[in-house]
């Protein structure tokens, strides 16, 4: 029987994998793409709580609609966030993050 | 509270012009100086002050004593618990010392005109001497004491004001300087015995209502539970009158005066500044008379000052300074004489008369006349005070000369000349109270005859010694008259007629011992003249030299090492104090901290992206646990 917790606890290995990828990997682009499975990893936790939220034999459909949504903006994200990928490549003939150290105090 | 007689403002036109003109005349003079132009300001100057003279002639010769209010002042709770106004106290006291300051006020006026004919500043000038006028009319006429100390600083800051007159010469405005912040030690004494005596009286400081509280009242209660309180007062009070009339140890202030211009001089030193303090112990005479400890200080410094101002003035070379110490001798016997008076325990003063008032009056003539004549030398030899560069002035000025022999002689109490008459009286009294003291006045006597013959026979007999003094010629007739007319009054003012009015004359002066008093300052007169006849005839140079009398016993060193090494020390203690407290732990500490952090914080921010999201990540752990462990604990 799978129950709420075995998929807050995939959720959540997800999501640690994805910050481990953020703050370990050097590939900006690998960095990335961990980011969007952190996402993934919110997105399944919500799936998750609305379909073990039951009130009268339904789902609880205002979490799920959230996921679309969520989906949606991830979309619009990682077009930008690959632009500037490209353009910090433009630049910096390199998609390594140490290169990016002009935020340095 | 004694019950005074309720006060209110009473119209009285001649006391109006005599305190409120000089006033409107300096204000118009100082403020429209530039529209009006300098002779309109001389003018001026010179009008109201004739006025305020012909004003004080018709009040001479008053009876009784009554308290006019002119306005009101100062009251607290509807003038329950403070009423002080500009009251006027027009008794024989202050009718006469006001003909003294508008007389010679008006005469050193005259005398300025030509005197100061090349000065720039004479619209300044002139201003600066009514205002001057002013204060001392307030003085005089002050029926309470808050009333006597507001005019009394004013005097002080219209002092300042003319010693000062050419203040681009550094030694006048370090005079001027030092002329204030002396005085200012004085004034303070004197605000702290005026606050005492408020205290003591619930808060009637007129003249009237101490005497009568001190006859039946609080005061009276006060002297006999806490004798001290008495003493404290009349000292503190007295401590005003040794910064104004100048006497030791506050002394120093006066002979540096003298680097204002000549007539200021003969003003500050005959009628208005150091008069102000011996006309205001006479008006206390009573307080003083209550007081033994406090009588008999004040006469001790009172004869300390006349005899150490006399030595001083022996060795001294300007013929300014040498009339300066001189006033401070004559300042001491004055308040000798107040302390001696109140010693017998009995008030004088008011329309009694006071030998100290007799002497101040005789003084105010004759010291006037002397630095007019020696102003009229001075601007006779092109500014030239050094009577060892002068000599046989008698013959190229003889009117000048025969004024200033006339001063000298009631100087030094030649017999018949007014001097001799308000000495005599003061003489007899300390014959009867203290015989130290009447040595004191004698060997003083002695020294003043010796000094001012010296002076001049330097300065009028014998040759010329320098090419100014060869040059010079007698004054013009704006200048010889206020001589001649001061000469008139140095000869007679001894005598009833004209001492009469001013209800000033010593009563008593012929009492025991009478003949012996005289015949001792006779002989005191004739030791000192002969003496210096012997040594100065004919000499071109001093042929004594005593260091310690030149120097003036070395106070105005020990004043500046004193100084030095209090005012080093502060300086020292408030430097300390602005390097540890000020730079070390307000300035430098909490920059030093910040310093410090901030190095150690730049480390966090390394400019790795990964490095701030993980410390994103940590803080957003830290905040939770925080939200869901910690804060529901607290308050539990």
């Amino acid at each position: 029987m799978i129950t709420l917790n075995h998929y807050l606890f995939v959720s959540g290995a997800l999501f640690a994998l994805g910050l481990a990828g953020v703050v370990i990997r050097r590939n900006i682009i690998i960095v990335f793409m961990c980011l969007e499975m952190m996402l993934s990893a919110a997105n399944l936790a919500l799936v998750g709580f609305s379909r073990f939220r039951v009130t009268e034999g339904l789902p609880d459909y205002a979490a799920q609609s959230l996921v679309f949504f969520t989906i949606t903006v991830a979309a619009a994200e990682v077009a930008v966030g690959l632009a500037v990928i490209v353009a910090l490549f433009r630049t910096r003939q390199s998609v390594e993050v140490d290169a990016i150290t002009r935020m340095q105090g | 509270m004694p019950t005074a007689p309720e006060l209110v403002t009473q119209s009285a036109p001649l006391m109006n012009i005599l305190l409120f003109l000089p006033l409107a005349v300096a204000l118009v003079i100082l403020l429209g100086r530039k529209v009006l132009g300098v002779n309109v300001c001389v003018f001026l100057a010179v009008a109201s002050s004739a006025i305020c003279l012909l004003c004080s002639i018709f009040n001479l010769g008053v009876v009784g004593s009554e308290t006019i209010r002119l306005m009101p002042f100062l009251f607290l709770d509807g003038g329950k618990l403070l009423n002080v106004g500009i009251d006027v106290l027009h008794d024989g006291q202050s009718a006469g010392m006001m003909f003294i300051v508008t007389l010679i006020g008006f005469l050193v006026q005259v005398f300025s005109v030509k005197y100061m004919e090349d000065d720039d500043a004479k619209p300044r000038y002139f201003g600066a001497l009514s205002l001057f006028l002013f204060s001392m009319t307030g003085i005089v006429l002050a029926d309470n004491l808050v009333m006597m100390f507001v005019f009394w600083e004013l005097v002080g800051l219209s002092s300042f004001l003319l010693i000062g007159h050419w203040f681009h010469k550094p030694s006048a405005a370090e005079a001027s300087k030092k002329a204030f912040l002396t005085n200012r030690i004085g004034d303070f004494g004197f605000m702290i015995g005026i606050l005492l005596l408020f205290g003591a009286n619930h808060g009637d400081v007129s003249f009237a209502g101490l005497r009568e509280s001190l006859m039946m009242g609080p005061l009276k209660a006060a002297a006999g539970t806490q004798g001290w309180l008495l003493t404290a007062a009349v000292l503190c009070l007295f401590m005003g009158a040794v910064g104004k009339s100048a006497q030791v140890p506050l002394h120093v202030w006066l002979p540096d005066a003298m680097e204002g211009p000549t007539p200021v001089s003969a003003l500050i030193h005959a009628a208005t500044m150091v008069a102000a303090g011996v006309y205001m112990l006479v008006r206390i005479s009573f307080l003083i008379a209550a007081s033994e400890t406090g009588a008999m200080w004040i006469a001790g410094i009172g004869g300390v000052t006349a005899l150490m101002a006399a030595l001083m003035a022996t060795q001294q070379g300007d013929i300014k300074r040498i009339l300066a110490y001189s006033t401070l001798s004559q300042l001491g016997y004055m308040v000798m004489a107040v302390g001696l008076v109140g010693m017998t325990g009995e008030a004088m003063g008011g329309n009694a008369g006071h030998p100290a008032m007799f002497h101040l009056y005789t003084h105010a003539f004759f010291k006037a006349m002397l630095f007019l004549g020696a102003g009229a030398i001075i601007y006779s030899c092109h500014h030239e005070q050094d009577i060892w560069k002068m000599g046989g002035l008698a013959k190229h000025m003889p009117a000048t000369t025969l004024t200033f022999a006339i001063g000298t002689a009631a100087l030094i109490g030649v017999p018949g000349l007014s001097g001799f008459f308000s000495k005599e009286a003061i003489l007899g009294v300390a014959w009867g109270e203290c015989k130290w003291l009447f040595a004191i006045g004698a060997f003083t006597a002695l020294l003043t005859a010796f000094y001012m013959t010296r002076l001049f026979i330097v300065a009028f007999l014998g040759k010329a010694r320098s090419e100014s003094a060869s040059h010079a010629m007698e004054v013009r007739l704006p200048m010889l008259v206020p001589l001649l007319v001061l000469a008139f009054l140095s000869i007679f003012s001894g005598y009833h007629f004209l001492g009469g009015p001013l209800k000033a004359m010593a009563v008593h002066g012929h009492g025991e011992g009478h003949y012996t008093v005289m015949g001792i300052s006779i002989a005191a007169l004739l030791i000192g003249v002969v003496l210096a006849f012997v040594l100065y005839k004919g000499k071109d140079k001093d042929p004594v030299n005593i260091k310690l009398f030149a120097n003036k016993f070395y106070i105005d060193e020990i004043y500046a090492g004193l100084i030095k090494v209090f005012q080093d020390g502060l300086a020292w203690v408030v430097t300390g104090i602005e390097h540890v407290l000020v730079d070390g732990l307000v300035a430098r500490l909490p920059a030093a901290l910040v310093a410090k952090v901030g190095q150690k914080a730049r480390l966090l921010q390394a400019g790795q992206l990964q490095g701030y999201t993980f410390l994103l990540g940590a803080g957003v752990i830290l905040a939770i646990y925080v939200i869901v462990f910690v804060l529901p604990g607290v308050g539990h």
